[in-house]
C-alpha cells in the first residue's frame, strides 16, 4: 500500500484512450488584445503573457490591433513557405522509413512559428534555432538540394557528416548551427546580440527553444543576461505542449504561462496564437521594433500544437490521445492562412491543390539530385579522413597520426 | 531463471527494489508515464505510482541536484539521465556536490544517489547520442562508477548500486540493450537468449560493486575491456584463434586491480579495447596501473585500441567505432612483440 503523499503531480489533461481535453488552454478573442507602444516598461503590460494575442479570427478575418496589415503577395509567399515546410517533412519522413536518412524531425502543425518570424525580421538578424524550426531556413533561401545532403550525410553535407540529420546552419542565412543538447543556442544567441550593442550595430538574435527544454538552467541563464544588459534579443519559446511523452505542465506551463517568465526579469512576455501567421509576425515585428530601439529583449510564448510525432525514433499513441492534433483549439495554421487568403478572394482550393503538386514535384526533383551525391544505403561517400579536420583549426600530431592510422586500415 | 534483454534485467532490477525498500525513488525525463524513450522503467509507474516514479523537467542539473536532496532527507533516489550526452547540465552537481558530500561534511551528510545513463554509440546516434564519458568521471573522487556488459550483471550491479550508500554512475551500454554486439554491424541482430549471460535469476541478488570478471580465462595474452567492448574484443580474439584472457572491467571506481594485476602476471601480454576517445582516457589509468604492478613480467608494450581522439561522426560511424579488425590487428601487434 503507498503511504500517503502531498507531493503535487501535474496533471496531464488526456492519456490514450481519453477524450482529448484542452480546457486548460486560456484564449482571448482574435483582436481582444492590446498592442502597447514598443517600448512600454514589461511592468506595465504584464497581462500581455496571461492573455493570447491572435489576429485571425473564427472567419478568418484579420481583426484588432496587433493586425501588421500585410501585402497580398507577402501573404502568399507565407503560404507558400508553410506549404513547402510540410510537403518537405512529409517527404522526409517517408525516406527515413525507406532507410535512405537515419533519422527526422517534422514541424507539422507549427510552421507559422518559424515562417512568420523569420518574414517579419530582417534579412542580417541573426537566427538560433532549436531542431524544429526548418522553416527559418525556407525564408532565408535555403536550397531544398543543400537540406537533403545534410539530411544524408553524403558528399554535399554542409556538416560533412558530422551531425544528425536536421542540424542545419547557413552562413548566407545567418543561421546558427544547431545543437542536438537543448537549450544552449538561447543564452548564446544573447550573447550574440550582446556584441551587436558592443558594437554598435542595427541587428537583432532571435532564438527558439522547446518549452520542454525552457526547463534547463541556460533558459533562465538567457533572460537574466538579456535583463541585465537590455539585449537586442527576441527570446521564443514554443508551446507545443509535448516535450516527447511529457505534458508542458511539468516545464512549469501548469502554474503559469511560459510568457510570465519574463516580467519575473523586468522582459516583456507575450502570449502568442501560434498557428496565427499574422499573429506570430506582428508579435515578432513589435519585439524587433522594441530591440533595435534599445528597449531590449522580448519573450514571446508560441501556443502551438506538435501535430506530428517527437522524431521518427517515437511514437505518439503511447503516451496521447490519437485525436489530440484535429481537436487542438487553434486550428492549423496551413489551413488558417489559407482559409484568410481565400476570403480575401486571393486564393482558392484549386490553387492550393494545384501548388501542393508543384511543391511535390521540387522536393521530389531536389531529391533525385540530392540522391546522386550519397544515400546512407549507396551512391558515394565522404571522404573518410574529413573525420579528422575541424576539431582543431590546425589539426595537432595526435590526430595526423590517427587519420594516417585510419588510411593504412583502408588500405 | 528468465530470459532478459538488458532493458528487462534493469527494469527488473528497479522493480525489486522499489517494492522492496519504500524509501526508493525513480526520478528522470519521460520515465514515469512513457516508462523511459529506452522502455528501461517501463511500468512501473503503474505499478508503484507517480509518486515513487516521476516524471521530471527536462533539467539535468535540477534532476541531480534533487535527487541529492532526496538523498538526504531518506530516500534512496534512481535518476535517469536520458542519454550520457546530456549529463553535462549536471557535471557540477555530481562534481561538486554529490561526489563530495560525505567528504567536506566528515560523514555528517551523504546521499545514496544512483544515477543511470545510457551510453556509448553503434545506434546511428552521431555526436550526442553516442559518447562514452567514463574516463571525466573516473576522475572525481568519491563517486563510485559501473558499467555492465551484459543482462546478468545489469540487473545485479543496479541492485547492488541502488542498495549502496555511496553514490553510483551507472552508465549503459546502449548498443547492448537488446543484445550482444560483437562490432560487425553487417551481421543480422542477435537476441540476448542467445547468450549464457541472458539467463537472469528472478529475484533479488546482486553482482559485487568493485570486482572485475574474467569472461574467458586464457595463458595467451589479457585483453581488458568493458561495455560493448567485451564483446567486440572477445571476437576479436577468436577470429585469431588466440587463448587470450578476456576480463570485463564492470567496476571502474573502485577498481579491481588484483584480478586484472594477476592475469597480466599470467600472460605477460596486455590489450585494452574500450570506445571511448583515446587521450586521458581510462586506458591510460588502466595502462599505468598494470605497468606499475607487471613491468618485470611483461613481455611486450601495452597496447589500447580506442575511439578516435574526434567527437563521434554521424557518417562514420564504423570506420569511428573500434571494430573487430582494428582489435584484432592490435592483438597480433602486441603477441608478435618482444
Ligand atoms: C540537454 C538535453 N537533455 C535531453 C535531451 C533529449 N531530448 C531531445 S528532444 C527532447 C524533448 C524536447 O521537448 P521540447 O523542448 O518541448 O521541444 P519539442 O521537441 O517539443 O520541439 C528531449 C528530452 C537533449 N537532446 N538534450
Ligand atoms: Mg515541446
Amino acid at each position: 500500500m503507498p503511504r500517503p503523499s502531498r507531493l503535487h503531480v501535474p496533471r496531464t489533461p488526456a492519456r490514450p484512450g481519453e477524450a482529448p481535453d484542452f480546457s486548460y488552454v486560456r484564449l482571448s478573442p482574435a483582436g481582444g488584445v492590446p498592442r502597447p507602444d514598443v517600448v512600454t516598461a514589461a511592468a506595465d503590460i504584464e497581462s500581455l503573457s496571461v492573455d493570447l494575442i491572435r489576429v485571425l479570427d473564427e472567419e478568418h478575418r484579420a481583426v484588432g490591433p496587433w493586425n501588421p496589415h500585410l501585402d497580398i503577395d507577402i501573404l502568399q509567399v507565407a503560404l507558400r513557405h508553410m506549404m513547402l515546410t510540410r510537403v518537405f517533412d512529409d517527404r522526409m519522413l517517408r525516406t527515413q522509413r525507406q532507410g535512405k536518412i537515419s533519422f527526422y524531425m517534422k514541424s507539422t502543425g507549427e510552421e507559422a512559428v518559424a515562417i512568420a518570424a523569420a518574414m517579419a525580421l530582417r534579412p542580417s538578424d541573426m537566427l538560433f534555432p532549436s531542431y524544429r524550426q526548418q522553416g527559418l531556413q525556407f525564408v532565408r533561401g535555403a536550397k531544398l538540394v543543400e537540406l537533403m545532403c545534410q539530411l544524408l550525410s553524403n558528399t554535399r553535407d554542409m556538416c560533412k557528416g558530422r551531425q544528425l540529420p536536421v542540424m542545419y546552419h547557413s552562413v548566407p542565412g545567418r543561421l546558427f548551427s544547431i545543437s542536438g543538447n537543448l537549450a544552449t543556442q538561447f543564452p548564446q544567441a544573447v550573447g550574440w546580440a550582446m556584441a551587436a550593442a558592443i558594437k554598435g550595430e542595427d541587428d537583432v538574435a532571435a532564438s527558439w527553444i522547446g518549452e520542454g527544454s525552457s526547463a534547463e538552467a541556460d533558459f533562465h541563464h538567457a533572460l537574466l543576461f538579456a535583463s541585465v544588459y537590455r539585449a537586442p534579443v527576441i527570446l521564443n519559446v514554443v508551446n507545443n505542449q509535448w516535450a516527447i511523452s511529457t505534458f508542458q505542465g511539468y516545464a512549469g506551463g501548469e502554474q503559469s504561462s511560459f510568457a510570465a517568465r519574463g516580467p519575473g526579469y523586468g522582459i516583456p512576455g507575450l502570449r502568442v496564437d501560434g498557428n496565427d501567421f499574422l499573429a506570430v509576425y506582428a508579435a515578432t515585428e513589435w519585439a524587433a521594433e522594441r530591440a533595435r530601439k534599445g528597449a531590449g529583449a522580448t519573450l514571446i510564448e508560441l501556443v502551438t500544437y506538435r501535430a506530428a510525432a517527437h522524431s521518427t525514433s517515437d511514437e505518439p499513441s503511447r503516451y496521447r490521445p490519437k485525436e489530440d492534433a484535429e481537436r487542438w483549439p487553434l486550428g492549423d495554421p496551413v489551413e488558417r492562412l489559407k482559409g484568410h487568403l481565400i476570403l480575401l478572394g486571393e486564393w482558392s482550393e484549386q490553387r492550393h491543390a494545384t501548388l501542393i503538386g508543384e511543391l511535390e514535384q521540387q522536393v521530389a526533383a531536389a531529391w533525385a539530385e540530392a540522391s546522386t551525391y550519397g544515400t546512407l544505403t549507396d551512391g558515394p561517400r565522404l571522404d573518410r579522413d574529413l573525420m579528422f579536420e575541424d576539431v582543431f583549426k590546425e589539426m595537432p600530431a595526435h590526430l595526423v597520426e590517427q587519420r594516417e592510422l585510419l588510411r593504412r586500415e583502408r588500405s | 531463471m528468465a530470459q532478459m534483454n538488458m532493458i528487462q534485467a534493469l527494469n527488473a532490477a528497479m522493480d525489486i527494489a522499489l517494492g522492496k525498500d519504500p524509501s526508493v525513488v525513480v526520478l528522470g525525463e519521460d520515465v514515469g508515464y512513457f516508462g523511459g524513450v529506452f522502455r528501461v522503467t517501463d511500468g512501473l509507474q503503474r505499478k508503484y505510482g507517480q509518486h515513487r516514479v516521476l516524471d521530471t523537467p527536462i533539467a539535468e542539473g535540477g534532476i541531480v541536484a534533487a535527487a541529492i536532496g532526496m538523498g538526504v532527507n531518506g530516500l534512496r533516489p534512481v535518476a535517469e539521465i536520458q542519454f550520457a550526452d546530456y549529463i553535462y547540465p549536471a557535471y557540477d552537481q555530481i562534481v561538486s556536490e554529490l561526489a563530495r558530500l560525505r567528504y567536506r561534511s566528515a560523514g555528517a551528510f551523504s546521499a545514496p544517489v544512483t544515477i543511470r545513463t545510457p551510453c556509448g554509440g553503434g545506434i546511428r546516434g552521431g555526436q550526442t547520442h553516442s559518447q562514452s564519458p567514463e574516463a571525466i568521471f573516473a576522475h572525481v573522487c568519491g563517486i563510485k562508477l559501473v558499467m555492465p556488459s551484459n543482462p546478468y550483471d545489469a540487473k545485479g550491479l543496479l541492485i547492488a548500486a541502488i542498495e549502496d550508500d555511496d553514490p553510483v554512475l551507472f552508465l549503459e551500454p546502449k548498443r547492448l540493450y537488446n543484445g550482444p554486439f560483437d562490432g560487425d554491424p553487417g551481421k543480422p541482430a542477435v537476441p540476448w537468449s542467445t547468450h549464457p549471460k541472458g539467463e537472469v535469476p528472478d529475484g533479488h541478488y546482486t553482482v559485487p560493486i568493485g570486482k572485475a570478471e574474467v569472461v574467458r580465462a586464457g595463458d595467451d595474452i589479457t585483453v581488458i575491456s568493458y561495455g560493448t567492448m567485451v564483446h567486440v574484443a572477445q571476437a576479436a580474439a577468436a577470429s585469431l584463434g588466440l587463448d587470450a584472457e578476456v576480463i570485463d572491467v564492470r567496476t571502474f571506481v573502485p577498481l579491481d586491480v588484483e584480478t586484472l594485476v594477476a592475469s597480466v602476471q599470467k600472460t605477460g601480454r596486455c590489450l585494452i579495447a574500450h570506445e571511448a576517445t583515446r587521450f586521458g582516457g581510462f586506458g591510460a589509468e588502466l595502462i599505468a596501473t598494470i605497468q606499475e604492478r607487471c613491468f618485470w613480467q611483461l613481455e611486450a608494450p601495452i597496447e589500447r585500441v580506442c575511439g578516435w581522439d574526434t567527437p563521434y561522426p554521424h557518417a562514420f560511424e564504423w570506420e569511428y567505432f573500434p571494430g573487430q579488425a582494428r582489435v584484432a590487428a592490435a592483438l597480433t601487434r602486441v603477441m608478435e612483440a618482444g
